[in-house]
């Protein structure tokens, strides 16, 4: 295409006015029937995993085939993660909200037959309610989804989010219109100031104040300023960001458009961990669209004001979630950070005044400047307002994406929602905020789930992550974990961090081997209080968290590796056997087959047994056995 | 000028030539040939004006960097927590038994490198092995034997269940 046919092209899509967004708006909205049918397949990177991909494939070739009348041929839409992830792949048939989960590609011609044609329903593949063994038919009446608050992921899974009109079609970039044609950028700061919007990044300080104090930065030092995304959610077990950005970009995007508005940045970072391709291609995508529109770059919407972005692929470290080292890093060096003694907000990137929000913080804005600082400060409790959205994982049986409330009890979120662990048992505990975090005990499973009250059990709302563990979990064995993570992904720059956590790893090591003494836990304590105290950055001093809540909760458990050399979970190797019970196993041999080291004999069809001088303790024969015969002890 | 020197000269070309561009002509590199050489990060150095130990330092400091080069297929074990607690680790080591070699490392025929990461996302299908950047789900040691046998013997039927990564 030659240049002058590109740039009336680009001419044409470009907006200049609100009224020009609402004309769009409704010109997209017209176009559509209502009572059309159509097919809402999850292309979330858990769907497309299990195959959704080909799923929706198999769905449009059984649409060409079916020879269905033009005029009622359903549109198919892929979208980002719909949360349910446990159940994928997941497809939708609307405008009814019939829900089928699990679907394969051979399910697809019976779908556009039964469910398009005849308008029947494929029983089979409908959500079964675990509790009292009843089929599901709507996507609503599902109990995973009709306890939850879906505000920030009130358009995932209803738009292609590589389909700028499908976001504007649902409302996007109305707040942007809004800001700049009705508020002034002071306006902007006091609607977020009002919400009470606290930052989603874990921290949990007040957005609206980070953003004021950035507005006495650029009065003191003067433009340039600032404004970035921190889309590097390191924290393993957490994917609420992931799934903003893949399945909603947009509203990331204009958040950022609108932040930049009211502090006056024209330029912006989006830094994105590389282990996330599709949610980089997603905002890459979202960004170009955005631009052929006038919504991003020079005289947005005609009104004066420009703004540009662009992204920075994270390169796999943890530190870098830490703003320092996010900067450090967009400026192209090992993403060390530096002691806080100036805060980010005065001296961030380049050593100008910048504001770093994480993914759910900027995707909230918009919705705060389109109904207003008041109407969020309502939800939620007084201290910790709005929603959250949790990444639910574990040992759960509804293992997704979770928007609640803030404020709810921790119980609503894993046995309402989660469906409890599998097999009926009561949770063991629930580690939330990851590295940083710490564990939640069954008993205080009614303690509500906002900033202040993690914090008082010994936890942290962090960004959101929920690992469910049962009594198979072994918290000696996630206290190691987690510090060997953190060993690893230490910057190394401070000895507290450097030297105390490698130690605490130590003492932990021993106990998983049944050395140690009480003594250790003595050790451990004043390591966690030293290193808490005088570790440069958040990594080090929020490191001895999940030790520190399971010794305050579990401390039975540490006694027992200690003292009596034993697991009770059963995980840490050095103190386990494994046996097979005589009982359950049936003779199949694929124990025997899958064991490394061949210490598995039995005959075809016989009980078979472990010699345990031999076991190695891989716990392949555990992982391979169908029949549940092989215990540990 | 050889054919990489070429292609990364040219590459180079659409970033600034400021050391802020550093990283992500790394990332481009690697992307390119699994694994940045001596020659690359030279070249990278002098495009960005930094000497060429801060180059070294930038890629030795991410995870993602790799100096040496891959093998054929790349595995990787995802080792968040939900992986973790529905035994990561056990696969980790049960690939290391199977294809002689350490995490992080390469078969000496290059066929396969065997690596760990910190969480992919994907933790409502714990534990996660990815192969070639295709997610396997759930996965199992006995999955994983099929897996590589599918690799080492193409005739045989891919997995079911994999998408793209």
């Amino acid at each position: 295409m030659h240049d002058h046919a590109l740039a009336e092209q680009s001419d044409a899509l470009r907006l200049r006015s609100l009224d020009d967004l609402n004309r769009l708006r409704k010109q997209i909205l017209d176009k559509r029937d209502p009572d059309q049918p159509e097919i809402v397949v999850c292309h979330g990177t858990g769907c497309l995993a299990n195959g959704s991909a080909d799923v929706s494939a198999a769905i449009r070739s059984a649409l060409d085939t079916s020879g269905i009348e033009a005029k009622v041929v359903p549109g198919i839409k892929t979208t980002g993660c719909q949360g349910f992830c446990s159940h994928g792949p997941l497809v939708v048939i609307r405008p009814r909200g019939i829900f089928y989960q699990k679907v394969k590609p051979k399910d697809a011609k019976e779908i556009i037959e039964k469910t398009i044609v005849q308008g029947d329903v494929v029983k089979r593949l409908l959500y079964k309610n675990p509790t009292d063994g009843e089929k599901i038919l709507h996507e609503q009446d599902i109990p995973f989804y009709k306890r939850q608050t879906r505000v920030v992921l009130h358009n995932i899974g209803k738009i292609d989010p590589t389909d700028i009109s499908d976001t504007i079609a649902s409302g996007g970039y109305q707040a942007l219109a809004k800001a700049l044609t009705t508020m002034t950028p002071e306006q902007v700061v006091q609607e977020i100031e009002t919400s009470g919007l606290r930052g989603r990044g874990g921290a949990g300080f007040p957005t609206g104040r980070k953003w004021r104090s950035a507005l006495t930065a650029i009065e003191k030092k003067g433009r340039p300023v600032y404004v970035v995304v921190n889309g590097d959610e390191g924290d393993p077990g957490a994917f609420m960001d992931r799934t903003i950005m893949e399945g909603d970009p947009h509203a990331v995007l204009e958040g950022l458009i609108l932040g930049a508005y009211a502090l006056g940045a024209n330029q912006g970072y989006l830094y994105v961990r590389a282990e996330y391709p599709l949610a980089i291609k997603h905002l890459t995508i979202a960004m170009e669209q955005a631009r052929a529109c006038g919504l991003l770059g020079d005289n947005i919407l005609n009104s004066g004001f420009s703004f540009d972005a662009r992204i920075n692929r994270g390169a796999g470290a943890f530190v870098c979630g830490e703003s320092t080292a996010l900067f450090t890093s967009i400026e192209g060096n090992p993403g060390n950070p530096r002691p806080k003694y100036v805060r980010s907000v005065e001296e961030g990137l380049w050593g100008r005044p910048t504001v770093l929000n994480n993914v759910e913080t900027w995707a909230n804005i918009p919705l705060i400047v389109n109904k207003g600082g008041d109407w969020y400060a309502k939800i939620g409790v007084p201290h910790s307002t709005g929603t959250k959205v949790f990444s639910l994982v574990g040992k759960v049986n509804n293992v997704g994406l979770v928007e609640v409330p803030m404020g709810v009890p921790l119980s609503t979120i894993v046995e309402d929602i989660g469906g409890g662990v599998p097999g009926g048992a009561p949770f063991k505990a629930v580690q939330t905020g990851g590295p940083s975090g710490g564990c939640i005990p069954y008993e205080l499973k009614d303690t509500p789930v906002d900033f202040d009250s993690l914090t008082k059990a010994g936890s942290m709302m962090g960004s959101g992550a929920m690992i469910v563990m049962d009594n198979r979990d072994c918290v000696v064995d996630v206290g190691r974990y987690f510090l060997r993570f953190l060993e690893e992904e230490s910057c190394g720059k401070c000895m507290p961090c450097r030297l105390g956590l490698s130690r605490m790893r130590e003492i932990l090591d021993n106990f998983s081997e049944g050395k140690g003494s009480e003594k250790d836990i003595e050790d451990l304590l004043s390591l966690s209080k030293a290193i808490q105290d005088s570790a440069l950055c958040a990594l080090g001093s929020s490191a001895p968290n999940p030790v520190l809540t399971t010794l305050k909760y579990f401390k039975d458990e540490y006694l027992a590796h200690v003292t009596r050399q034993k697991c009770p979970a059963g995980v840490c190797k050095n103190l386990i056997t494994y046996s097979i019970d005589p009982e359950l196993c049936t003779g199949c041999t694929s124990c025997a087959k899958q064991c490394p080291v061949g210490c598995i004999e039995g005959e075809k069809k016989k009980t078979h047994a472990i010699d345990t001088g031999l076991c190695i303790r891989c716990g392949i024969c555990m992982d391979t056995c169908k029949f549940n015969a092989v215990n540990v002890i | 000028m050889s054919d990489n020197a070429l292609y990364i000269d040219e590459m180079m070309d659409q970033y600034p030539a400021k050391p802020e561009s550093l990283i992500v002509i790394l990332q481009e590199i690697q992307n390119k040939y699994g694994f940045i050489s001596g020659d690359a990060m030279r070249l990278a150095s002098e495009h960005v004006h930094v000497p060429l130990t801060q180059a070294y330092a930038v890629a030795t400091f991410y995870q993602s960097f790799r100096l040496d080069p891959v093998g054929e297929h790349e595995i990787k074990v995802c080792l968040g927590t939900a992986c973790h607690l529905k035994g990561g680790q056990r696969l980790v080591e049960d690939l290391e038994r199977r294809l002689h070699v350490e995490s992080g490392g390469t078969t000496e025929d290059m066929r396969f490198t065997l690596n760990t990461v910190n969480c992919v996302g994907a933790c409502a299908l714990a534990p996660v092995v990815s192969v070639d950047n295709q997610y396997h789900p759930n996965a199992t040691a006995k999955k994983m034997e099929k897996v590589l046998k599918s690799l080492t013997d193409p005739s045989l039927e891919e997995m079911e269940g994999t998408g793209n990564a």
